[in-house]
């Protein structure tokens, strides 16, 4: 009886020894709902949403202190995805918020362009290469289109150019054609 | 007799080959304008190296190879570059992309062709040689052909010659066989050599007996050890994994390529332009297509790359009652928005439609789950599951029940009781989850961005933070190292100059705390 008591007492010592080393070895730093929220956000970091970029407001859905309809260059679809991620009811873009655009690439128009840097100090990703006065341009590449470049530029010589579809980005469309039911024609809801 | 095997599904739509086989290869008169895209293979656009007003001759380079999988680009005769840019081509969204217009001058003047003996170079410099010949895959893919010779340490055991061509109408490749089987032959034999290749087998379906007893009486001349294997006729064969499949036995695994299980596959017709680049230095500067459908006279022509498709449907003789051009053949195909198009590398026919050649299909009804397309679907999905995923966009869902895998061979379609465009939604669904996968990448780039940015502006922050903090160190170390002592009068412009420099020291300061908002 005694023995049995001490066995099972040892197991649950070791056992619970077990434990709290892992809770300290294996310790989440970060919370880790924050990284999946910042996963499904577009990166942008155009700082619409009214926070400083997508990781703070990745950190403020995770503590609730933000809606997930916030963020304009995500559109809909990245509400829906916020929703399935959260478990939550999709929520339509508020009036507070910009409605979403197109993606666009900044353009620098060179000849006007004076070298004062402003744009590159904007630039959250660093995408803007230049020095003082000289002309400054923009890497396509790198560009995410968040439009922080444009407002501090002195001469307006920053532009937004909404990306043309050409070949290369060119996507099949989705197949609308009328559906016939029992002599009712309806068209196929296309969303 | 070599023992064959059976993919799943498949179907047999009338062949309609006949019609353009009555008649030999022609050559296509010269176009008065060639419109050559710089963008007609699978891969990385061209670089244009000419610009517009230069004189270039005939297989001169005019677009470079840019990137790993990328071909180069040649004038296919001699004349004048008028114009580098923006030009409607065969695609079907109809959208332009960069070409290069050329005015021959007729004098046809060649480069200095080259020509080696492939058993004296390296595979690697041969591979070199296609890349810069501008050879591509001549079936429909134009897949750069030295980048499916890079197989790197994977063993090759089997190099299969594709003369299928399962889809109806098309007869180019048969045609290419019957009249020159002895190109094939050796640029076959090239490319087996290339690989380090066992076995060389030529895959033409039974439809076609004059091709097989051309390449076997080519291969007997030639004293190799190739194998010419009459398949059975069922669409679509001639796709390269179901191909295989018959020709071995074997089956390539999802989301695995032919070399990883030992085999590698070449259309014929990229045979012998991979002869022709290097036992003659001639570049792929023209191939032959099929005219055929609502025409007077259904016929092959071997046209320069770059001629307008409307002058080769005139040269066969379109029936008035024409109602649109297609390329390619009518099970995967698709319509040209233009009939004035340049024909490309990877144009293997052109059909002129009608109404009594292809009725407009009755109108799409509700799937009834029969489950035909299953039964003929030869890479074995299921496709009424993958169209309910597609047509609500449940694309995750897609990818899991292997969308990727489909091939888009429109067997699913041709047997559809209800007529829906099976195909259309799979090919929506998958350049949605690409165009996804882009923007995933995109954004993990931003955000890597975004953090170092932040990681740098911190880090600077604090190094000059650290310069203005060892500066007033060494001051007032050089201040205290055994100074005489001060008159008063010294002292107070000591006092001021501390503080002065306090005043400055601190809006350094909160400069640089500012700097970075």
């Amino acid at each position: 009886m005694l023995s049995a008591l001490l066995v099972m007492a040892a197991i649950a010592i070791v056992l619970g020894a077990i434990l709290g080393f892992a809770a300290i070895k294996f310790r989440v730093e970060d919370n880790p709902l924050v990284d999946k929220i910042d996963a499904v956000l577009p990166q942008t970091q155009c700082g619409q949403c009214s926070y400083p970029g997508c990781k703070p407001y990745a950190t403020a859905i995770a503590a609730g202190e933000a809606d997930i309809n916030r963020c304009p260059p995500g559109g809909e679809e990245g509400i829906q995805k916020l929703a399935d991620l959260l478990g939550m009811e999709f929520k339509p873009f508020g009036s507070d918020t910009a409605a979403p655009k197109p993606k666009s690439l900044a353009f620098i128009d060179e000849t006007t362009c004076i070298g004062c840097t402003l744009c590159i100090q904007a630039c959250p990703v660093d995408a803007i290469v230049g020095a003082a006065k000289q002309m400054h341009t923009v890497i396509a590449a790198e560009c995410t289109g968040c439009e922080l470049c444009v407002a501090p530029c002195p001469v307006d010589c920053i532009s937004m150019q909404v990306i043309e579809e050409k070949i290369g980005n060119w996507k099949w469309k989705y197949p609308v054609y009328a559906l016939t039911t029992a002599g009712n024609v309806a068209a196929e809801a296309t969303r | 007799m070599r023992k064959l095997y059976k993919f799943h599904g498949g179907v047999h739509p009338p062949s309609n080959k006949t019609q353009s086989t009555r008649s030999a290869i022609a050559h296509a008169p010269l176009s008065s304008r060639l419109v050559v895209p710089l963008h007609q293979h699978a891969g990385e656009t061209a670089k244009p190296v000419v610009q517009a007003g230069d004189h270039v001759l005939k297989g001169q380079m005019i677009g470079m190879p840019d990137g790993f999988v990328s071909s180069a680009v040649h004038a296919p005769t001699s004349g004048t570059i008028t114009a580098i840019g923006m030009q409607a081509i065969a695609h079907p969204s109809g959208l332009p992309n960069l070409c290069a217009t050329l005015m021959p001058d007729g004098r046809e003047e060649w480069i200095e062709r080259i020509p080696v003996d492939y058993r004296e170079h390296s595979p690697s410099e041969l591979q070199h040689r296609l890349r810069m010949a501008g050879v591509v895959g001549l079936g429909g893919a134009a897949f750069p052909s030295d980048v499916k010779l890079r197989t790197g340490k994977l063993k090759i055991a089997t190099l299969i010659l594709n003369g299928a061509e399962c889809e109806p109408y098309i007869t180019c490749d048969d045609m290419l066989m019957r009249e020159r089987a002895a190109e094939i032959v050796q640029g076959a034999e090239t490319l087996r050599y290339m690989l380090d290749a066992g076995e060389v087998l030529y895959g033409v379906e039974d439809n076609k007996p004059e091709a097989i007893a051309a390449l076997q009486q080519a291969i007997k001349d030639s004293g190799l050890k190739h194998e010419a294997v009459a398949i059975p006729t069922i669409y679509p064969v001639g796709s390269v994994k179901q191909l295989i499949r018959v020709l071995t036995g074997q089956e390539v695994p999802s989301g695995k390529l032919p070399t990883d299980i030992g085999v590698q596959c070449f259309n014929v017709a990229t045979a012998g332009a991979v002869h022709r680049a290097l036992a003659r230095g001639e570049p792929l500067l023209s191939r032959i297509v099929t005219v055929t459908g609502n025409v007077l006279r259904a016929q092959n022509f071997e046209a320069l790359i770059g001629t307008p498709v409307a002058e080769l449907v005139a040269l066969a003789g379109t029936l008035p009652d024409t109602n649109g051009y297609i390329m390619g053949g009518p099970m995967m195909g698709f319509p040209l928005p233009d009939i004035q198009v340049p024909l490309v590398k990877a144009t293997n026919c052109i059909i002129a439609a009608s109404e009594k050649l292809f009725p407009p299909p009755p109108p799409p009804m509700p799937c009834i789950r029969c489950t035909r397309c299953v039964e003929v679907c030869p890479a074995e999905l299921q496709p009424q599951d993958l169209y309910w995923f597609a047509r609500s966009r449940e694309f995750g869902r897609a990818q899991a029940f292997s969308l990727f895998d489909c091939i888009e061979c429109g067997a699913c379609s041709y047997v559809c009781p209800s007529n829906i465009p099976l195909v259309q939604f799979y090919r929506f669904a998958k350049s949605e989850i690409r165009a996804r996968e882009h923007d995933k990448q995109l954004a993990d780039q931003a955000r890597e961005r975004h953090e170092y940015h932040e990681y740098r502006i911190e880090r600077e922050k604090r190094e000059k933070a650290e310069r203005l903090a060892a500066k007033e160190k060494a001051a007032l170390a050089s201040r205290h190292a055994g100074d005489p002592p001060l008159t008063s009068q010294q002292k107070t412009e000591q006092a001021e100059l501390e503080t002065r420099r306090a005043h400055i020291l601190e809006r350094a300061k909160s400069e640089v705390e500012h700097a970075g908002e």
